[in-house]
């Protein structure tokens, strides 16, 4: 297995410096060209899931047509080749997240399975009647359920962090809730419903303090900023393919090689097993302990040719333009009056949530759709979000670095003709 | 008359922001609340019953102008009719909002004002929004507690 130096290709890619060429970056992603009722597309729905550059539609198309064969179980030319680059693929991911090891990078269909495998393997083995799991009032849904169903399984209890009203972590009360009971952290690093990024470091620094693991769901985080698994110090990292411009079906779980060695299998099937007899199984070494099954091998290869991808431009660089295209979309959203952004942290990426006078969400959507803009309305799977907020729901933008400042301008056009609509 | 104006006609607008009925009943009567988890409308209805006929409803709660407004002309629609009328009327207008967009419409008369809504058939994620309510008063009328979920 590979441990050179995770950021030795860095500078290979040919990064220049100098100003983002948004409208170059814009011909690599087909769908953008794509017209919705007669109206060239505005795509600001990221978060949601993100478009993909022609060159993982194009590693697809290869995969499929070149080299179509199952993984880990062939002798002959192509599953060879599938296996090479199913694997590095996972190299691509281990060099992503800065993890030092290919053993510590599960293959996973996406957050919601990675979350689950840690829910399932690690939450039923070490969490126990009157344990306590902590989590922050901007979790996605999909967690708050693991984690109830598992404090209901086990007896244990969940606590949550609360948050100002920008959205940010109240860490005096993260403080105060960690505590002898604590046997997990679970906190989502940049939130889909408010953008608000979470100081992970510090959260984690405090957990570890008591000896306590810490899972950070980098659905969000992974497209929008640099993730360093080893900086951060986390014990679990997961996030979506289909979110970092790559195929659905496809993510990946980070954990520390010897939590995962000392967790139980999470699923059964096959290349998870190194030996059956009716007596006994051996389970196979990491990451294969975890993956049963013929893995999704086009989707991987995929999620590959993105990151290598997303290394041509630079996650920094993409962050950066991002960030001024925030800032750019709070200016201008803040001088319609009547729109409220739900969620203005200091520590901010790529989310525009906003209430608009009292026009539900679900009408503002269709109206811009009507436009060819594409946000999402509702509640965004956090519904304790909205509850805090004393929302039913909210209308969110959210941002890509093929997201032009001309995208926002069609987005203020198009909330002017919601209020004309209303008005 | 775009797609647009057309779902969002004036009358439409007119009963999201000046719900009619919009009150609970007082006295002896049923209610249920009717819920889209999808994007968070909540109604809910109230309903008084005599001899198998609606003498009363109301309702009171959120969610966007086409759900408010359907819920608000539902209530107007359905006073005074039995549990058959009421059938009738809204497989009518379940019809009206679910037809091909693109093929002639002729609405029935026993659809009333109800009509105005039928520019919802070009919006069919909002078919939900327009039914919602519907699907609860139906609930309450077979004496249905609990909540009345479209999901
Ligand atoms: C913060 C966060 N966590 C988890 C998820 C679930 O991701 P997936 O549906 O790809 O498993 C999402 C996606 O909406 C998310 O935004």
């Amino acid at each position: 297995m590979t441990t050179a130096n995770p950021r030795a290709n860095e500078n290979a890619s040919g990064k220049a410096a100098g100003a983002f060429d948004v409208a170059r970056i814009r011909e690599d992603f087909p769908i953008l060209k794509e017209k919705v009722h007669g109206k060239p597309l505005v795509y600001l729905d990221n978060a949601a899931t993100s478009q993909k550059p022609r060159v993982v539609l194009d590693a697809l198309e290869h995969y499929y047509t070149t080299e179509n064969a199952n993984v880990h179980r062939g002798v002959h030319y192509l599953s060879q080749q599938a296996t090479q680059d199913y694997e590095a693929a996972r190299g691509k991911i281990r060099q992503l997240l800065n993890a030092s090891d290919d053993r510590e990078i599960i293959l996973v269909r996406g957050t919601t399975e990675g979350i689950n495998l840690v829910a399932q393997s690690y939450g039923r083995q070490n969490i126990g009647e009157g344990d306590e799991i902590i989590i922050s009032a901007m979790e996605h849904h999909s967690y708050i359920v693991h984690w109830q169903i598992l404090c209901q399984e086990r007896g244990a209890h969940l606590r949550v962090i609360p948050m100002n009203d920008d959205g940010e972590l109240l860490m005096d009360e993260y403080e105060k809730l960690l505590g002898p009971r604590t046997k997990l952290v679970s906190i989502v690093h940049l939130s889909n419903s408010l953008g608000t990024i979470n100081p992970v470091e510090q959260i984690i620094e405090m957990a570890h303090g008591r000896g306590v693991p810490v899972l950070i769901d980098g659905a969000q985080s992974t497209p929008h900023m640099t993730i360093d698994v080893h900086k951060m110090d986390c014990d679990f990292f997961v996030f979506s393919g289909h979110k970092l411009y790559g195929p659905t079906g496809i993510g990946a779980l980070y954990g520390k090689a010897d939590l995962l060695e000392s967790m139980p299998p999470y699923q059964s099937g096959g290349d998870m097993i190194k030996s059956v007899t009716f007596e006994k199984t051996i389970y196979n070494s990491l990451p294969y302990k975890f993956e049963a099954g013929t893995p999704n091998i086009g989707g991987a290869i995929g999620l590959g040719a993105a990151i290598d991808y997303i290394n041509g431009i630079g996650m920094d660089r993409m962050a950066a333009y991002e960030h001024e295209l925030l800032e750019y979309g709070t200016e201008r959203l803040s001088t319609i009056s009547g729109l409220r952004l739900i969620g203005t942290a200091r520590e901010k990426a790529d989310v525009l949530s906003f209430v608009l006078r009292d026009i539900h969400p679900h009408d503002i959507g269709t109206i811009l759709d009507s436009e060819g803009i594409a946000i999402r309305t509702g509640h965004h799977c956090t519904q304790p979000v909205m509850d805090r907020f004393s929302i039913p729901a909210t209308a969110r933008a959210s941002l890509a670095f093929y997201n032009t400042r001309e995208d926002i301008d069609a987005l203020v056009k198009g909330i002017d003709k919601v209020i004309e609509v209303f008005s | 008359m775009s797609e647009l104006q057309e779902l969002y006609q004036e009358m439409v607008l007119d009963h999201s922001s000046r719900p009619r009925n919009y009150r609970k009943l007082e006295g002896e009567h049923h209610s249920l609340e009717g819920y889209n988890p999808l994007c968070g409308d909540k109604y809910t209805v109230y309903l008084k019953v005599n001899a198998g006929v609606i003498t009363d409803i109301g309702f009171q709660g959120s969610g966007c102008a086409i759900s408010k407004a359907s819920t608000s002309m539902m209530t107007e629609s359905v006073k005074g009719r039995d549990k058959e009328e009421v059938q009738e009327i809204f497989d009518l207008f379940h019809q009206m909002i679910t037809r091909n967009p693109e093929s002639d419409f002729e609405p029935d008369e026993k659809l009333g004002d109800l009509e105005i809504l039928s520019g919802v058939a070009e919006f069919p994620v909002r078919v939900k929004c327009a039914v919602l309510s519907w699907h609860t008063l139906q609930a309450a009328l077979e004496g249905r507690d609990g909540m009345v979920s479209t999901e």
